[in-house]
C-alpha cells in the first residue's frame, strides 16, 4: 500500500518564486551590497549562499518556507498538504481578506506555514515550515489547521514530525479563534507523542507568544538557529511593563540554552545533518520503504 | 444597566469582585490548600489544592486575584508566573493519580510578563500545561469567574467544560492590546472589545464555552450564594456526566472539542 498519493510534488529550487525586492527586510534585496541587520557590516551579495548567511557575524537571515524547504529535504521528495486552504474572516476584522491578499500576492503562499510530506536523508518525515514573511507567520485558522493536519498525518502514517517554527503568536485578526489553535495542536501533539513518535522543534527567527506557548515548546528535541529571538512576551512589551532596557543577549537562542530551554543552536548549514543525525537514532529507514 | 463589551470587561476587571477562593469556600467543603511547584518557588497568583464536592474530592485551582493593592501586589495581580503554572500542572497530575476531577477558576489579564518570568520559561510552561491537561485522565472543568486573556488564561482553559459567569470574558488579548496593536490606537478599546466577541453570550455562540452561569441582578460581589448555588450544582451534575465516560471516550471528546476550532477554505 502506499502511503500517500504520488502526486503534486514541488520541486524546491534554489530561485525562489518570490523576487527579493518584494519581501521586507531583514532579506537579501537585489542590489549587489547589502547592510547585514545584526552586525551592520555592508556585505557583497555574492558572499551569501542559499544559506544566507552574514559572513562577518555569522547572522542567519530569515528564510521564506520554500529556501528552508529546499535546504531541508531530499530532493524532488516534497509532497506538499493543504496548498489551497486559506482564511476566512471568523471575527469579521474590517479588511481581514485584503491584508490577506497583500500578504499573499507578496509571498505566493496561502497563509504563513507549508506542510507536507519528505525525505530527509532518506528519512521519511512529515514537514512543517512557517514563513515569517507572511503576516509575521502569525498563527491563525490556517495555521493551526494545517499544523494540526501535518500532526494527525504523521500520527497516523507512524512517522517522526518536523516543524520549523517563526512566528509573531496568535493571529490577532481572528480573535479567539486563534487562541484555540495553540490548544488544537497542543492536543494533536499529545497524540503523536503517545504514540511513540518523534517530534523535533525547530525555532527559527523570531519564535514568540502563542507558538513559542505550544508547538514550538514542546518537541522532544528542541533545537534552534543562532541568535534566534524566542519568547513568550513581546520585548517592547516587557521593557515597557518594567520601565528598563533590556540587555541585547535577552529572549536569543544563546539565552534559552543557557536557561535550559533548548537541547541545541544549530547553524543552518549543519541542520540537515544534524537532523538526519537524530533521524538515524530515531527511525528505520527500511521499515517506510518497504510499507 | 450599561451592557456594551467595554462595560463588561471593565466589571470583569473590578477589584470587588469575588476572587477564586471565595468562590471555593462558597461551593466546595474541606478545602486544604497546597503550595509550590517543588522546582523553584510558590506563585501566589495560583491557589489550589483539594476539596469536597458535595462528598466528592476534587482538586480545585484557580487565579487569585486580591481585593486589596497590597494583596494584589503579592498575587501578581491575577498574573502568574511560570512556577504557578507548573504549581497548576503537579496539582493536575496529583488529581490524575487520586482518580479525582480538577475543576479551574480563571481570572486573568495573562500570564506575567517580566525577566524571571522569560528566564524560567514562561512559553515552555503554558504549552506544557495544554499538551498535558489534552491527556489528563480526569474530568476537566474551567470557569472564567472574571477576565480571562491571552494564552495565560488557555493554560487553565483546555478543558471538557468551559463556563464563564455573566460579566466574564475570555480574548486573545487585552481590547486596550488590540486596539494598541492594530489599530495604534489604545483610546478605541471599546470599538476592539466589541469587534472581539468576547462576552459570554458571543462565546457561547462560538462554541468557545458551553454554559453561561447567571450573576444576581443586584451583582455578583452583593450575592454570590446566588451563582454559587447555580455553579455547584451545574458541576454536580456535570462531573457525573463526565465521571460515567471511559477514560478513552472522555479524551475523545476533549480532543475534539478544540479540533473543531478554526475557519478557513480549501477552495482555489
Amino acid at each position: 500500500m502506499k502511503l500517500f498519493k504520488k502526486k503534486n510534488y514541488i520541486r524546491m529550487n534554489p530561485p525562489e518564486v518570490i523576487s527579493e525586492a518584494e519581501l521586507e527586510t531583514p532579506s537579501i534585496p537585489d542590489g549587489l551590497w547589502i547592510k547585514c541587520n545584526h552586525c551592520d557590516k555592508t556585505i557583497y551579495t555574492k558572499e551569501i549562499n542559499e544559506y544566507k548567511i552574514c559572513p562577518n557575524c555569522g547572522y542567519h537571515f530569515r528564510l521564506t518556507a520554500r529556501e528552508r524547504i529546499f535546504l531541508t529535504v531530499d530532493e524532488n521528495s516534497f509532497e506538499e498538504f493543504d496548498s489551497n486552504m486559506q482564511a476566512k474572516n471568523p471575527m469579521d476584522y474590517p479588511d481581514y481578506d485584503k491584508i490577506i491578499e497583500k500578504a499573499q500576492s507578496k509571498t505566493k503562499l496561502k497563509d504563513a506555514v507549508m506542510t507536507g510530506y519528505c525525505k530527509i536523508g532518506g528519512y521519511n518525515v512529515v514537514l512543517a515550515v512557517m514563513d515569517s514573511y507572511f503576516m509575521m507567520a502569525s498563527m491563525g485558522s490556517v495555521v493551526g489547521e494545517k499544523i494540526t493536519r501535518a500532526i494527525e498525518t504523521a500520527t497516523e502514517k507512524k512517522l517522526p514530525i518536523i516543524i520549523f517554527t517563526a512566528s509573531g503568536g496568535a493571529r490577532m485578526q481572528e480573535g479567539i479563534i486563534s487562541l484555540m489553535q495553540m490548544a488544537k495542536t497542543s492536543s494533536a501533539l499529545n497524540r503523536h507523542g503517545k504514540a511513540g513518535l518523534l517530534y523535533i522543534s525547530v525555532i527559527t527567527d523570531p519564535t514568540t507568544g502563542g507558538v513559542s506557548a505550544s508547538f514550538a515548546s514542546l518537541g522532544d528535541i528542541i533545537l534552534s538557529e543562532p541568535k534566534a529571538t524566542i519568547g513568550f512576551a513581546g520585548r517592547r512589551v516587557i521593557e515597557g511593563t518594567i520601565n528598563e532596557k533590556l540587555p541585547e543577549e535577552f529572549q536569543t537562542a544563546e539565552f534559552q540554552l543557557e536557561h535550559g530551554f533548548l537541547d541545541k543552536i544549530v547553524t543552518r548549514t549543519d541542520m540537515k545533518n544534524t537532523l538526519i543525525q537524530i533521524l538515524k537514532l530515531h527511525c528505520q529507514k527500511e521499515v517506510f520503504e518497504n510499507g | 444597566m450599561d451592557n456594551t463589551a467595554i462595560e463588561i470587561v471593565k466589571k470583569s476587571r473590578m477589584v470587588s469582585r469575588p476572587t477564586t477562593l471565595e468562590f471555593i469556600q462558597n461551593i466546595f467543603t474541606d478545602f486544604i490548600e497546597f503550595h509550590g511547584d517543588r522546582c523553584f518557588a510558590d506563585d501566589k497568583a495560583i491557589v489550589g489544592g483539594i476539596a469536597l464536592l458535595e462528598g466528592q474530592p476534587v482538586t480545585v485551582i484557580g487565579v487569585q486575584k486580591g481585593h486589596t493593592i497590597e494583596e494584589n501586589v503579592k498575587r501578581s495581580f491575577g498574573s502568574p508566573n511560570p512556577e504557578g503554572y507548573r504549581k497548576q500542572l503537579r496539582l493536575m497530575k496529583q488529581a490524575e493519580k487520586f482518580n479525582r476531577p480538577v475543576v479551574l477558576f480563571v481570572n486573568t489579564s495573562g500570564a506575567y510578563c517580566g525577566i524571571g518570568a522569560e528566564e524560567r520559561g514562561q512559553g515552555e510552561a503554558i504549552a506544557r500545561n495544554l499538551i498535558e491537561m489534552a491527556g489528563l485522565t480526569v474530568p476537566i472543568i474551567s470557569i472564567f469567574i472574571g477576565e480571562g486573556g491571552s494564552g495565560g488564561a488557555l493554560a487553565l482553559a483546555l478543558a471538557d467544560r468551559v463556563w464563564m459567569l455573566d460579566n466574564g470574558m475570555y480574548a486573545v488579548l487585552s481590547p486596550e492590546g488590540f486596539a494598541s496593536i492594530l489599530w495604534r490606537s489604545p483610546e478605541r478599546s471599546a470599538d476592539a472589545a466589541e469587534l472581539m466577541k468576547l462576552t459570554a453570550p458571543d462565546l457561547l455562540k462560538n462554541g468557545v464555552i458551553e454554559k453561561i452561569i447567571p450573576e444576581a441582578k443586584d451583582g455578583l460581589a452583593k450575592n454570590l450564594e446566588y451563582t454559587t448555588i447555580i455553579l455547584k450544582k451545574s458541576l454536580t451534575e456535570e462531573l457525573e456526566i463526565l465521571n460515567n465516560l471511559t477514560t478513552e471516550e472522555l479524551l475523545n471528546q476533549r480532543y475534539y472539542r478544540f479540533r473543531k476550532y478554526g475557519e478557513f477554505t480549501n477552495e482555489l
